[in-house]
């Protein structure tokens, strides 16, 4: 099958309307990025504390918000994940001490108000040592014949059960533990007399103090200048410093427009989307390099000097290689973003956006910036040479 | 011909070595699955588990420091006759000002100041004596000694924290420096699969300081009442103590006034373990070092009748009334549970911390929350790549077919890789593994759009592919480059989760230009192989 045979498309000649749309986005990001007073990051940068709890039906958010601000100061945030039963309860900065014990008064609060009070062990929230040891003596009452190692083998299976999907850290039912390597009717029978179940589980948690968030901030960014930095420097070796240049500054679009579209969706930068940020400054630089390496064969070839006419045709050879591979790298995004889950969610609206805005930068702003800059310098080479005369 | 058949050898060796690397020579299904879990090492995101990131007080230990030579000081000065007004040390409240911790010294007279010079130079090699006025001076730690003790601080701090994480058996843990500028007292602690983070983090956090005091009197119900049955001061050589109340019907809860020095300190001690009481209470008995015994013996000889109080951090946890001679064991009662009582005989046989720690940073990431991003990742990249393999199919017919194949033996290589560095699989690294799908797709259809241009202007079908091959060639080394250049820039400069993405990357992006480069080469000779030079290719056109 072929798509885009011997395309003659004047991608320089509509450089113009591109460049607007460009700066268009760009604005329209920034404003909104400015507008919302800053990027929205997420607690890895910022510092803070999130518990994510999973409920076995839909969450409470709003008494969650009341029970926690009524505890905690500071703006609280209760998010809830769609789909998941989940929400993530995110506390703001304070200092390493207090963080530290922000996260103790949050368990408690959610053991106080959707915990069972009976004093049995929480089967949704217990690790496997507290279950063999709540279940060994009662066990041995109930004149089960288990050793020390299966029955701690036992509380594993349990809880590995209980943390793999669907049921993803929620058990409803002592009945549904039938089946566990391990586990009898008798065993179930102790099980519901010495363990409730509560109605959530804590899944995950996260607390980064200031210093450490403040780090990771300039890390991160750091990583990403120097990286940067690299690719110019070796595209410079490889070309001429202006391609560096060019490409980078294509890269650098790109990534303005994706943080603007992360702040225009009201979505977290996390440590996993700066390294989204990261695969699709490689994917921008790989098609820039593409066009550029192709530019450059065509120059040897036809022994002229660089004009828009070279990229234009050099454009529309690659055309065909650039749509098909961000065609097929962009379905691998969009199936992240609709099956990946929320973990990846963030990760993934960056892959989506940032492989549009990538495939389109490196056609039409890194090759204007080529054939810009060549004229430009043809230029300033005629002007002196004719005043000479 | 011969050619190609040792390239065959070599691309099925690589194949079979990399699956070695993933699942060994397993002998049933069920060992396939145990040893690609074994091999295949997941990060903690996905995982689960717990990454601790803690700081080391160390001006606890400046503190604690200055406290011996103030008392050292003091005993010599008393040896000499040297008298003096006062002598105290200043309290350094945050890790930077720790090795700024000075001794002040007033009062001492203007005729012994030649005697406190050489008593100085003498006794304390580590701190540097300055005159403050004719009778106050001032001591401040060497520097050199102070990077020396911070250094010493922080490492046994690592040992002892190791020791305890190694006495919860918790396996492929780690325990190291964090590193990086101005990180010098920080502890990266990593706990794959833990599934009870508070318990741990208050096990490491425990000072684990056991100390058994000589009871001069008490217990007072309120720390005024001691100091007024002394006159408002400390009798010399004691200080006073807090208990705690293990329980509500706990009688001596209150103050102990207790000898200044302990008898016995936690290195005394040989080991520890959970028992129960005739009772069935849970509580954690200790036995002292051969050294410690004698020590020990004697003193609770020479004072049957008397009270003992067993400190643990510094609080008061009983003060049980001394029988007879005790040669070598104590326990420690008011445990609540079993747990409890196995926990502390674990922090007392790890030894205890010589500062406080402080936790900057804590990521705990349930089981069940990486299972789920597990099974989600799993579904997204399965969906992704078939629909990737299908228009391949479709649009470069059977030359699709080499693609996927290169696409493919690339994740072997990969993954295998990752098998035999023991490297980590995170979702950073997951990342890396999706902009590698992408580079690996690039090259081939690169390459594969050259063979049609060549193809079109009318060459050859085995010129076309050489020329198209050669052609691709340098803009794929370029494009892999640029990629690795950057990568190693992630690598020096990033953060944990960025270097992992690099890592990953940067393997993949070798095993690449292996696939896309030679393998697919290859794969278009045994193609054409027997055939005419000039032998129809199907690549879509």
């Amino acid at each position: 099958m072929e798509l885009f045979k011997n395309t003659k498309i004047d991608f320089l000649g509509k450089q113009k309307i591109f460049i607007g749309a460009s700066l268009v986005l760009t604005a329209v990001g920034l404003v909104s990025w400015i507008g919302k007073g800053g990027l929205k990051y997420g607690i890895d940068f910022t510092g803070g504390s999130n518990l994510t709890v999973k409920f076995s039906t839909a969450p409470p958010v709003d008494k969650i918000r009341t029970l926690v601000s009524a505890k905690i100061g500071g703006e609280i945030s209760v998010q809830e994940i769609p789909g998941q039963n989940s929400v993530i309860i995110g506390t703001p900065m304070k200092d390493e001490l207090q963080l530290t014990a922000e996260r103790k008064t949050l368990s408690d609060i959610l053991e106080g108000n959707f915990g069972d009070k009976s004093g049995k062990l929480d089967f949704n929230n217990a690790s496997a040592d507290t279950l063999a040891d709540k279940l060994r003596e009662p066990l041995q009452q109930a004149s089960v014949g288990m050793n020390e190692q299966q029955l701690r083998d036992m509380a594993k299976a349990m809880l590995s059960f209980k943390n793999t999907p669907p049921r993803s850290g929620i058990v409803t039912s002592f009945d549904q533990l039938n089946g566990v390597a391990g586990v009898t009717p008798q065993v179930i029978g102790v099980m519901k007399q010495q363990c409730t179940l509560s109605s959530f589980s804590v899944i995950g948690a996260e607390v980064v103090g200031p210093k450490i968030g403040a780090e990771l901030r300039s890390k991160a960014v750091l990583a990403t200048l120097y990286s940067l930095a690299g690719m110019l420097a070796y595209l410079w070796f490889r070309f001429e410093f202006i391609y560096g240049l060019a490409a980078v500054i294509a890269v650098f679009h790109d990534v303005i427009i994706t943080l603007g579209l992360f702040s225009l969706f009201g979505k977290e930068i996390s440590l996993n989307v700066v390294a989204a940020l990261l695969t699709l400054v490689g994917y921008s630089m790989n098609d820039t390099i593409v066009v550029f390496d192709r530019i450059r064969e065509t120059l040897k070839l036809s022994r002229r000097e660089l004009n828009a006419q070279i990229v234009n045709d050099s454009v529309n050879q690659t055309l065909s290689r650039t749509i098909m591979v961000s065609g097929l790298t962009f379905v691998s995004a969009v199936s992240l973003l609709i099956f990946g889950g929320p973990v990846l969610n963030g990760f993934a609206f960056a892959l989506v956006a940032g492989i549009i805005v990538g495939t389109y930068s490196s056609i039409f702003v890194a090759s204007p910036i080529l054939v810009f800059w060549h004229n430009f310098n043809q230029r300033r080479k005629k002007t002196p040479a004719a005043a000479g005369k | 011909m011969q050619n190609l058949k040792w390239k065959a050898v070599l691309i099925v060796a690589t194949i079979l070595i990399c699956v070695y690397g993933m699942i060994g020579i397993p002998k049933s299904m069920d060992e396939v699955v145990t040893n690609w879990n074994n091999n295949i090492r997941l990060g903690l995101d996905l995982k689960g588990g717990s990454l601790l990131v803690l700081q080391v007080q160390v001006q606890d230990a400046f503190k604690a420091e200055a406290i011996t030579v103030i008392a050292r000081l003091k005993e010599e000065m008393a040896k000499q006759a040297i008298p003096f007004a006062a002598m105290d040390n200043t309290e350094p409240k945050t890790l930077a000002e720790a090795e700024k911790i000075e001794i002040s010294i007033k009062g001492v007279p203007l005729d012994k100041t030649s005697a406190f010079r050489t008593l100085i130079n003498e006794t304390l090699g580590s701190w540097v004596l300055t005159p403050v006025n004719s009778t106050d001076y001032r001591l401040t730690m060497k520097p050199t000694e102070a990077m020396t003790l911070k250094k010493d601080v922080v490492s046994r701090s690592m040992t002892t924290i190791e020791s305890r994480i190694n006495g919860l058996g918790l396996a492929e843990s780690s325990v190291q420096a964090r590193g990086g500028a101005d990180s010098d007292s920080e502890i990266l602690v990593s706990l794959p699969g833990l599934d009870d983070p508070a318990r741990v983090k208050s096990i490491l956090q425990t000072a684990a300081m056991l100390e058994l005091y000589e009871v001069k009197d008490g217990p007072f119900a309120r720390m005024e009442d001691a100091l007024g049955k002394n006159g408002g001061v400390l009798p010399l050589n004691t200080k006073l103590l807090k208990s705690v109340r293990a329980a509500a019907s706990e009688q001596n809860e209150g103050w102990y006034l207790v000898a200044r020095t302990p008898v016995i300190t936690g290195r005394d001690l040989r080991d520890s373990k959970p028992a129960q009481d005739e009772f069935g209470k849970w509580e954690t008995s200790f036995i002292l070092s051969q050294d410690a015994k004698g020590r020990f013996g004697k003193f609770t000889e020479a004072n049957v009748g008397q009270r003992l109080a067993i400190v643990l951090d510094n609080q008061v946890k009983s003060a049980p009334t001394i029988q007879s001679r005790i040669e070598d064991s104590g326990r420690i009662t008011g445990a609540g549970t079993n747990q409890e009582a196995s926990d502390l005989a674990l922090v007392l046989r790890a030894g205890s911390l010589p500062a406080g720690i402080v936790y900057l940073q804590e990521q705990t990431v349930g089981p069940s929350l990486g299972a789920d991003s597990i099974h989600q990742g799993l579904i997204a990249g399965l969906v992704g790549l078939v629909v990737v393999i299908v228009i391949m199919l479709v649009y470069y017919a059977m030359s699709g077919v080499n693609a996927t194949i290169a696409l493919l033996l690339n994740a072997i290589i990969l993954i295998g890789v990752l098998a035999y560095l023991k490297a980590v699989l995170t979702l950073p690294g997951i990342a890396g593994i999706i902009l590698l799908i992408g580079m690996a797709v690039d090259s081939n259809v690169l390459i594969f759009e050259r063979i049609r241009e060549e193809l079109r202007a009318g060459k050859a079908t085995m010129a076309a592919i050489d020329t198209g091959f050669a052609k691709a060639f340098l803009t794929i080394i370029d494009t892999h480059v640029a990629t690795v250049v950057s990568c190693a820039f992630l690598f020096m400069f990033g953060t944990p989760a960025v270097r992992g993405f690099a890592v990953t990357l940067v393997i993949g992006l070798v095993a690449n230009v292996f696939t896309s480069v030679f393998v697919s080469r290859a794969l278009f000779q045994f193609e054409m192989a027997g055939k005419g030079s000039n032998a129809k290719l199907s690549i879509g056109i």
